[in-house]
């Protein structure tokens, strides 16, 4: 349990989620064990007598993302609620405790799965494992994150924007972390073995991670080799793929992938109707600002444009279809295989990014990079505009 | 308590040594502390608990939750529970079709079945109108009761009978409900049976109250949502497309594939014996609980029901079987004669092992009529096994069958089958959902880090979904923060998860405190020694080597521990009153 509390909490550290040493992890068996010591410590140990949990997940965000939540918090009476879909189906909303002690903060988390704490933190906690609080916690980052900028864009369109925005998005533009340019180099294709494509994929997971093209380490990816799709297991850390990879053969001949990603039909349907060989998908966040950006406020889909969205939009060119995840009636099973098929890339709403390649997977993240780039400075250019 | 919200207010006593009828109304205390299904249940039984199986004393429970009835996602589950004759331990069974939403829209929060009929009989209720009536049907097939009270019930109606295996005095006896459901393990058939009752059937026209609709309608489509990004409940592989034998391939590939009495864990003919295969074969349909969405449930072209995984699992790599009509054929006639799949295979696992005799396809269904007459073999492998003189070979947990999930490679599951109240079951704490199946997150399946606390947990959240009551499965996707939504909107009870674990937890500390009460201790809660000693299958890069008998004992200790129980497995004032179950 202490390998795991140590694993998590330096896992925060290095996405920048949180300062290095910052975080408090706890995992209680039949003994609590925490990653460090600290004297905040005594009041998060009640917290395991007040829940049935296992884990606790406790640090400051790093700048910006500390401005973007105590900002929010203060805007909010109760609980934030995340406007991208990922956030939405898996989070709801995101309560928020004004009152550091344990009965107060116990109270928040018998509602939610994570809980902002303004000035102080983040706090979120787990039945099964620490990795249920990493996961909490960054998903709620990027929640603001994107609920933040989006929201400011529309202000600044509707004209209804303050001064303590303002200042508020200054001070975050500050620090917000460069954008990477300039791809990896990665392994060449197409590949013609098991082993190639698995190290392949392994490498190319660990890279999107690594440029923070994701929301915790969510994502996933796919190569087809012949008529069989391997695809990274649902909820496995793309930067920790080695035997998290399922081989899910296209003829239907077996069920393996019960344990493959929740778009395991909608990479396939991809391959069927197009001969690319790779697909990446990440969570770039301007990607997932800019789908949702949109200016008719009188539509009557509004509020439920994530599967509802009638209209052809575009950024640069990328397609920006709806769907939800997975394979239900509004799933982005239907609507994302012949944008991409297309394409090369879409944009689900609110939700994503997804590119694919010919070859191997220098292709699918050069896409995914630059998109998100373009994206990231189409929101700047936007908001120039509106100044 | 009154009708109100989410339950009726209403518990059914049906004694049938005097054919008396009771209305019962319990405070809503009652209902706060159990809140329904196996937590209302156990409270009823708990009197009795030490009663055997043959005195007429010892009820026979079928309860309801206050989700039965509305909206909420797969909450058309209810539970049957008594004292089981299979291992006198408490037994409960989570159980489909439209049993619990029937008895629910009649008026009944529960049922409470009491004495002996002098005569073979049946239960009948039509909303307020409750009769007990004489049949003919005694030894009859299930399939032959099903097809007798179909032309007689209204359209609708749930049924629930016995077979010949009940009748005849198997340990292994099932409840059949619905032509396709069974409440399978335990052996509460027979229960039925030593109260000379053959089928109920049960038919309803009243609706569940409910506090908040447009709270249950947004909860409703959170969980809807979860479910539709859930690979395995609604993925392309996943339960609804498949089957439970959707798991087949997947412990094939961990090598956890029970084989041979579980002297192996891989079976090397697997690959053509799994769900995609059957699906070719036999091209089914789907079929669900009242209320579910997901459709588990697969039944063939001919009608028969095809086989769950357990039942897949143990009819074939368990007993050294490659033919899949086989399969079909020995399950559908487990379901006629009315007789639990997994401990029937196990049972001929067992007796293959001590025998060193392969089965042809006539010798295998001749054992299972021979089960169903209720000799030897009738009473379960733990029984037929000690009449051999060689007891190691029962593959159970305090007399249960195991299911098909080897622990030698999941260890989270090892310690579940050990701890478990009903024997070896591995729907308790279902830690194939973490260590199998990823959710909510993965855990290393070889460890038993942390594995004591997160069983301890699920069994008191799986405790509280038999009580809402509502699907296991479910909750691979959606979790006790929507649930408790959906129970707060139906019930307007406000109350957190967290709270509601309480009440899990005092459900299922209950069911230690009659477990005690019957004898059982820590020697009870373990596994057949064959875990510890014997190596599975490794191979294909991973390892299975035998579980350490001292690791499995830390984490047995460390359970008893965090679950408030003393060092023997047995309850402790402390927690006894803490839980309110001292009164």
């Amino acid at each position: 349990m202490k390998r795991l509390c140590d694993k998590y909490a330096a896992k925060l550290a290095t996405q920048g989620l949180t300062a290095p040493n910052d975080p408090i992890i706890g995992g209680l068996d039949a003994e609590l064990v925490w990653n460090r010591q600290d004297p905040r410590i005594e009041e998060f140990s009640k917290l395991f007598d007040m829940l049935s949990i296992n884990s606790l997940v406790f640090s400051k965000p790093a700048e910006p993302f500390a401005t973007i939540l105590d900002f929010l918090a203060g805007r909010t009476e109760s609980a934030i609620r995340p406007e991208d879909t990922e956030t939405r189906t898996f989070l709801h909303d995101i309560p928020i405790c004004r009152e550091f002690s344990a009965s107060a903060m116990a109270a928040s988390l018998k509602q939610r799965k994570a809980v902002i704490i303004p000035g102080e933190g983040i706090i979120s906690c787990g039945t099964v494992s620490p990795e249920q609080g990493f996961v909490f916690y960054s998903s709620t980052i990027f929640a603001c994150f994107v609920l933040f900028f989006s929201d400011y864009l529309n202000r600044l369109r509707n004209k209804t924007l303050d001064d303590e925005y303002r200042e508020a998005f200054q001070q975050t533009i500050k620090n917000l972390p460069d954008q990477h340019i300039t791809p990896p180099e990665q392994a060449l294709g197409p590949f013609s073995d098991e082993d190639t494509v698995l190290a392949a994929m392994a490498e190319s997971g660990r890279h999107v991670v690594g440029y923070g093209l994701v929301d915790s380490f969510f994502g996933n990816i796919s190569y087809r080799l012949n008529d069989t799709v391997y695809i990274s297991q649902t909820g496995s850390s793309l930067d920790e793929l080695e035997g998290c990879i399922d081989p899910c053969p296209m003829d239907g001949s077996a069920t393996t992938g019960l344990t493959a990603s929740s778009e395991l039909s909608a990479h396939e349907d991809v391959y069927r109707r197009s001969d690319y060989r790779c697909i990446l998908h990440g969570h770039p966040k301007f990607s997932v600002i800019m789908s949702m950006d949109c200016d008719k406020v009188d539509c009557p889909n509004r509020g439920e444009c994530h599967i509802k969205c009638t209209e052809c939009r575009t950024v640069n060119g990328i397609p920006i279809v709806p769907g939800e995840v997975g394979t239900g009636p509004t799933g982005l099973c239907n609507t994302l295989p012949p944008a991409m098929a297309s394409s090369g890339a879409a944009i689900v709403h609110g939700h994503g990014l997804f590119t694919a390649g010919a070859n191997d997977f220098n292709e699918a993240f050069e896409r995914l990079l630059d998109i998100e780039n373009q994206c990231r400075k189409r929101y700047f250019d936007m908001v120039k505009s509106y100044e | 308590m009154k009708e109100c919200f989410g339950w009726t207010g209403t518990i059914l006593h049906i004694d049938l040594t005097n054919k008396k009828v009771i209305h019962d109304h319990p405070a809503p205390e009652i209902y706060r502390k159990y809140i329904g299904g196996k937590g209302m249940a156990g409270h009823y039984l708990a009197p009795y608990a030490t009663r055997e199986w043959t005195d007429p004393a010892l009820p026979l429970l079928i309860f309801t939750g206050p989700l039965n009835g509305t909206i909420a996602p797969t909450s058309g589950r209810g539970t049957i529970m008594s004292r089981s004759p299979l291992t006198g331990a408490i037994c409960d069974t989570s159980v489909g079709g439209r049993l619990a939403t029937q008895l629910k829209r009649a008026g009944y929060d529960g049922l409470v079945i009491t004495g002996k009929s002098d005569t073979p009989c049946g239960i009948e209720i039509l909303d307020e109108d409750i009769r007990i009536t004489p049949t003919a049907l005694h030894g009859a097939t299930s399939g032959k009761v099903f097809t007798y009270l179909e032309s007689s019930m209204p359209k609708g109606a749930s049924m629930a009978c016995t077979g010949p295996a009940a009748e005849n005095g198997s340990r292994l006896a099932a409840v059949m409900i619905d032509r396709h459901h069974a409440a399978g393990r335990g052996g509460l058939g027979l229960v039925w049976a030593a109260k000379n009752l053959k089928y109920l059937t049960v038919k309803g026209t009243g609706k569940t109250r409910v506090h908040d609709k447009e709270a249950l309608k947004e909860t409703r489509e959170d969980i809807f949502r979860l479910t539709a990004a859930s690979p395995v409940l609604l993925g392309q592989h996943g339960f609804s497309c498949w089957g439970t034998g959707a798991i087949f391939d997947l412990m094939d590939s961990r090598r956890m594939m029970p084989t041979d009495n579980f002297q192996k864990t891989r079976f090397e003919n697997a690959h053509e014996l799994n769900a995609a295969a059957y699906t070719k074969e036999f091209t089914p349909k789907k079929h669900g609980c009242s209320g579910c969405h997901i459709m588990c449930k697969k039944i063939a072209q001919d009608g028969r029901s095809m086989p769950e995984y357990e039942t897949m699992s143990h009819f074939t790599a368990l007993i050294g079987n490659r033919d899949m009509e086989l399969v079909l054929k020995a399950n559908d006639l487990c379901n006629q004669l009315g007789m639990d799949t997994i401990s029937a295979g196990s049972t001929l696992a067992c007796r293959r092992e001590i025998t060193g005799q392969d089965y042809t396809p006539a010798s295998l269904l001749d054992a299972l009529h021979e089960m169903a007459q209720g000799g030897d073999l009738g009473q379960g492998s733990l029984d037929f096994a000690d009449t051999c003189g060689q007891p190691e070979t029962s593959m159970s947990v305090k007399g249960m069958e195991l299911p098909a999930y080897d622990p030698r490679g999941a260890y989270g599951m090892a310690l579940a089958y050990a701890t478990s109240t009903r024997g070896g079951c591995h729907l308790r704490a279902y830690p194939i959902s973490h260590e199998v199946l990823r959710k909510p997150v993965a855990t290393n399946r070889f460890s038993f880090s942390g594995k004591a606390r997160i069983v301890k947990i699920a069994e008191d959240m799986n405790a509280v979904v038999d009580s809402l009551t509502a699907c296991k499965f479910t909750f691979l996707a959606a979790s006790l923060e929507e649930y408790t939504k959906a129970f707060t909107a139906v019930t307007g009870v406000q109350i957190s998860g967290q709270d509601l674990l309480k009440t899990g937890e005092r459900v299922y500390y209950n069911e230690r405190i009659m477990n005690a009460a019957n004898g059982f201790t820590a020697s009870d809660d373990d596994l057949p020694a064959r875990f510890f000693t014997e190596h599975g299958t490794s191979g294909g890069g991973v390892d299975i080597p035998p579980i350490d008998r001292e690791e499995f004992l830390t984490a047995r200790a460390n359970y008893y521990r965090i679950r408030g129980l003393d060092e023997n497995g047995n309850p402790t004032q402390e927690a006894t009153k803490r839980l309110g179950l001292d009164q």
